[in-house]
């Protein structure tokens, strides 16, 4: 998404992302950023928040219109839940308990891929 | 405001926890991210409250009948160039925090509703009939030379003037 960002921006259409993966599209590098601190999926606001939602929109708006510079991020001032940041970790858990489970499922999606190829 | 003190980065880098995730998986060549110095930049060329905002998305459309095999598998799917229900959306195989939430809300990451609301409220001018798919591509090249310039090309043909892009 940021690739396509950079490309319409390039061709004089003002682009702002909306992302929860920040070091993915700040690496990439596009004009304007809204961080949504959340885990990936929601990134418009929590589901059937509509006043978030509202809110993330207002603000990715903001971006477009004061916006001076490429690279410009701002951080949604929203958390996803305060009693709880261990999502972060949970996502892509790399540990002891599924090490092997991980490495099984990595050979089954190969043998899956080269059936795919030869078929 | 809640003042606190951390001894890390708290957001998450998914480029570091993806390599490690997928190294996991036997996978031994990691990622290469897209990365640049620079980024272009255009400023708007008359006031927002008369632009039109279309909404581009990595969501995609799941035709009867597809059986999902593999992540390859996703490139075959058809481009989303909707102007009618999105009812058919699917997020079903994109990588996102199953564990943790679902997109069951579709304004949680194609907000039409939210911009139809800043319509009304005279913030922009207004939707674009139409919102955009720009499908997530392992391959650099699919996405900057095929996938952008269609979406580029939709944007153009329905005179959208500001793009909102979100990546799920």
């Amino acid at each position: 998404m940021s690739l396509g960002a950079r490309h319409i921006e390039q061709a004089g259409i003002p682009t702002v992302v909306v992302g929860s993966a920040r070091d993915i599209v700040e690496q990439c590098g596009v004009p304007r950023f809204l961080f949504v601190d959340f885990p990936l999926g929601n990134p418009c606001g929590k589901p059937y928040d509509t006043e978030m939602q509202g809110a993330i929109v207002d603000l990715a708006l903001d971006l477009i219109e004061n916006a001076f510079a490429p690279r410009t991020t701002v951080h949604a001032p929203f958390v996803w839940n305060e009693q709880d940041d261990q999502w972060r970790d949970r996502f892509m858990h790399v540990g002891d308990d599924n090490r092997s489970a991980l490495l099984e499922a990595g050979e089954q999606r190969r043998r899956i891929q080269a059936d795919l190829k030869s078929s | 405001m809640v003042s606190q003190r951390r001894t890390h980065r708290s957001f998450v880098s998914y480029i570091d926890k993806s390599g490690e995730y997928y190294r996991a998986h036997g996978y031994e060549t990691p990622y290469q991210w897209a990365a640049h110095d620079d980024a272009p930049f255009s400023s708007l060329t008359k006031p927002l409250s008369e632009c039109k905002v279309g909404v581009v998305t990595t969501s995609y459309f799941l035709p009867d009948g597809f059986v999902y095999r593999a992540p390859s598998d996703l490139p075959r799917l058809p481009f989303v160039e909707a102007n009618e229900s999105k009812e058919n959306l699917n997020t079903k195989h994109l990588s996102w925090a199953k564990d943790e939430t679902h997109t069951d809300d579709q304004e949680t990451y194609l907000p039409l509703a939210r911009l139809q609301q800043a319509v009304e409220n005279g913030r922009i001018g207004s939707v674009s009939d139409r919102f955009y798919g720009l499908p997530t591509q392992f391959s650099h090249r699919q996405t900057e030379k095929r996938d952008a310039p269609r979406v580029l090309e939709w944007l153009q043909q329905d005179e959208v003037d500001v793009a909102l892009m979100v990546p799920l």
